[in-house]
């Protein structure tokens, strides 16, 4: 049997910052997170912000930085959402690691203050019960266990634990940043980036880095080094954009049937419904001839049609409606027929 | 056996309709490294067929023997113990399965199977990788629960379990596991490469085909390639040598439909109503999924209405759609649709004949 070649690792784990101050700028977090491990009095903590920020980095980094990579093991309870975190987990697991007393064992080196840490990633999908019941949980074992809760939105989170935790406002990061991150893993991995798909890459990213690292990583697999705007375009599942425009073109016809053939054909090429709503709704907004009213009307019926595919409406019906929407608003047809 | 699965293409390299994307999937299998893959497209484009290649291509003839067993899982969740039961096919080196089968439990489903498989991971690999491969069909009928467990999980045992997710549209795929995933789009093939593979498989039955024949199977096959397919070999079983003008017969149920959208322009009262609702009634009864049945409504009153109507008729079709979506009973918003379509119409009518 040949030698297996050795898998490739995920860039995205494979460059995740390993301290602290290597996270990519969230300098007020950052900042704040720096002074306080000097004292290693930490509270608890609670991330929130937009995908691919940083928050899950932050909240590993501050527990290597805090203990090493031995005793990580051991004083360190990770908890995800694919881990079930109804209301019975929390009365289990979670209190008894945070009632365990902490051991004697210290590494040099390291700080290794005298309390566990518990990190609850994407909290937001815990229920309301499992939260009520950690309320008590990090009031009670303060002493010994401090709990970082990592979600997209903090509304999410109830507001007694909120308001027992320090919170930490994660902002998306933009194409400076993300394109100094990207430049450094482009000389790492020996590949080719251009400027213009430098800008496409933070484009269709949108400030999430996971993202942009995996569509390069994507891209370099299946193109090789040199990686152009429309490579990247291709693996990351964005619309082009003549297929967009197409679609606008149809609607401006007038013609229903004309549009509702360009809207089978849409469906039929595959291509996601909620993502062409988000483009379609950026060529709208930056239409110079569309006056503002038709604008307004048409941006209603797009924010209705997203909420609608979120509840999991069919696509195809959902799209002809923005399609036939869109027609009466630029021909100033009544919303509502009158006989 | 059915032309449709007899003329599949097996391996990569045999794949016409996408070629670019076996290109594509054969620099996984040579880099000895795949991804996480998420198979998005209209249904009939040809997703699975690309799947099994890509499968085969990686572990060779082993992965075609598959069998079908009926799994059980006990799964204790504290407060209660589950029972579920799931069919799924398994070869030495992948599964598949459906896991939306199991309805609002399909979370369990999916930690347990994926745990599982990186338990179950062959120590001495005989087969070329150190990986099994789970295919999870119909990613977009999960709830969200199961999307949200499907995050970690897949990242956690990346080593030991690669996911192939396939799904008719990724809208409904949350974001979280679309951005772990490489996403392939598996577009519906054109009609011109529909006319191409039914003269292929007209010439591997050592058939003749009149001009235009295929052309027009596959006009009417609305871009799936399965139908063009099954319409072909309804036609040979119906009457050969083929005519000059012979069409497919539409689907029974498609039929149905047709005659329900008769119905429903001819007369606009309350007994009407009632007949209709009997035929969906009938339509339900032999499983034909309802948004189906109003997207085939839909497309047959589309053909006979002024454009006026049109805009008014499409939406509505899409609100009592949304509507079916988040309630249980199909047949209440169907016949809502129908109520409000006769209503809209009759005013209409009376508005323009007096």
């Amino acid at each position: 049997m040949a030698p297996l070649v050795p898998m490739s690792q995920p860039w995205v784990e494979k460059y995740r910052p390993r301290q602290v101050k290597d996270v990519a700028h969230q300098e007020e977090v950052i900042r704040v997170l720096n002074n306080t491990l000097q004292t290693a009095d930490l509270p608890h903590m609670l991330f929130y912000g937009p995908p691919g920020t940083g928050k899950t980095t932050t909240a590993l980094a501050i527990a290597y930085q805090l203990y090493g990579p031995e005793l990580y093991k051991s004083r360190v309870l990770e908890l995800n959402a694919s881990d079930d975190r109804g209301i019975n987990v929390v009365r289990t697991k979670i209190k008894n690691f945070a009632a365990v007393a902490v051991g004697t064992a210290r590494k040099a080196g390291y700080p290794c203050p005298p309390y566990k840490i518990i990190i609850l990633d994407e909290a937001d999908s815990m229920t309301e019960d499992a939260q009520n019941a950690l309320r008590r949980t990090t009031e009670t074992y303060s002493k010994v266990t401090r709990f970082f809760f990592i979600c997209n939105y903090i509304s999410r989170i109830i507001e007694p634990l909120a308001s027992r935790c320090a919170k930490f406002r994660f902002k998306p990061l933009s194409e400076e940043v993300m394109s100094s991150r990207i430049m450094h893993i482009c000389n790492e991995e020996g590949l080719n980036l251009n400027a213009q798909a430098m800008s496409t890459l933070s484009v269709i990213s949108q400030g999430d880095l996971r993202r942009a690292i995996t569509y390069l990583q994507s891209a370099a697999r299946l193109f090789g080094s040199s990686i152009s705007s429309s490579d990247l375009i291709s693996v990351s599942g964005v619309i082009p954009e003549d297929v967009v425009k197409s679609l606008l073109a149809a609607c401006r016809s007038g013609e229903f049937d004309v549009a509702n053939k360009e809207v089978s054909s849409i469906i039929a090429d595959g291509y996601p419904v909620s993502q062409l709503m988000a483009q379609f709704l950026d060529v709208i907004v930056s239409a110079d001839d569309i006056p503002d009213d038709q604008k307004a009307r048409i941006c209603k019926k797009l924010g209705e049609t997203d909420k609608c595919l979120v509840d999991g409406a069919d696509e195809y019906l959902q799209l002809l409606d923005v399609a036939s929407e869109t027609i009466r608003s630029l021909f100033n047809m009544p919303r509502t027929l009158v006989f | 056996m059915l032309w449709v699965d007899k003329y599949r293409p097996k391996t990569l390299d045999k794949v016409t309709v996408h070629d670019q994307v076996a290109r594509n999937l054969r620099k996984f299998v040579s880099e000895q490294d795949c991804p996480h893959l998420l198979f998005y497209g209209p249904s009939g484009s040809g997703k699975k067929t690309l799947i099994l290649a890509l499968i085969k291509q990686m572990f060779g003839a082993g992965a075609e023997k598959v069998k079908l067993e009926n799994k059980t899982w006990k799964i204790d969740t504290g407060t209660r113990t589950l029972e579920i039961e799931l069919a799924m096919l398994s070869s030495a080196h992948h599964v598949e399965m459906n896991p939306s089968d199991a309805g609002f439990q399909d979370r369990y489903v999916v930690q347990e199977i994926i745990k599982e498989m990186a338990k179950n991971r062959p120590i001495d690999a005989k087969g070329r990788r150190a990986f099994k491969v789970l295919v999870l069909n119909e990613v977009d009928k999960l709830s969200r629960e199961a999307q949200h467990s499907l995050r970690r999980t897949m990242e956690k045992y990346s080593s030991s379990c690669r996911l192939i997710l396939c799904c008719n549209s990724s809208s409904k795929v949350t974001e979280a596991v679309r951005s772990r995933c490489l996403n392939v789009r598996v577009n519906a093939p054109s009609e011109d490469q529909i006319v191409q593979v039914l003269e292929f498989i007209g010439k591997k039955e050592n058939l003749i085909l009149p001009a235009g024949f295929a052309a027009r199977i596959a006009a009417q096959s609305n871009r799936n390639l399965r139908r063009a397919i099954l319409f072909f070999e309804t036609c040979k079983v119906q009457q050969y040598p083929f005519t000059s003008n012979q069409v497919a017969p539409p689907l029974d149920w498609e039929q149905y439909v047709s005659e329900i959208a008769t119905d429903i322009l001819t007369e606009q009262s309350p007994k009407r109503l009632f007949d209709v609702r009997q035929k969906f009634y009938e339509l339900l009864v032999n499983c034909i999924p309802p948004e189906s049945i109003l997207k085939k409504l839909l497309a047959e009153l589309l053909r006979k209405l002024d454009a006026d109507l049109k805009y008014e008729i499409c939406r509505w079709a899409a609100h009592y759609e949304h509507k079916m979506r988040l309630g249980s009973k199909a047949i209440f918003h169907l016949e809502a649709f129908v109520a409000k379509f006769m209503s809209i119409y009759k005013e209409f009518l009376v508005a323009t004949f007096g």
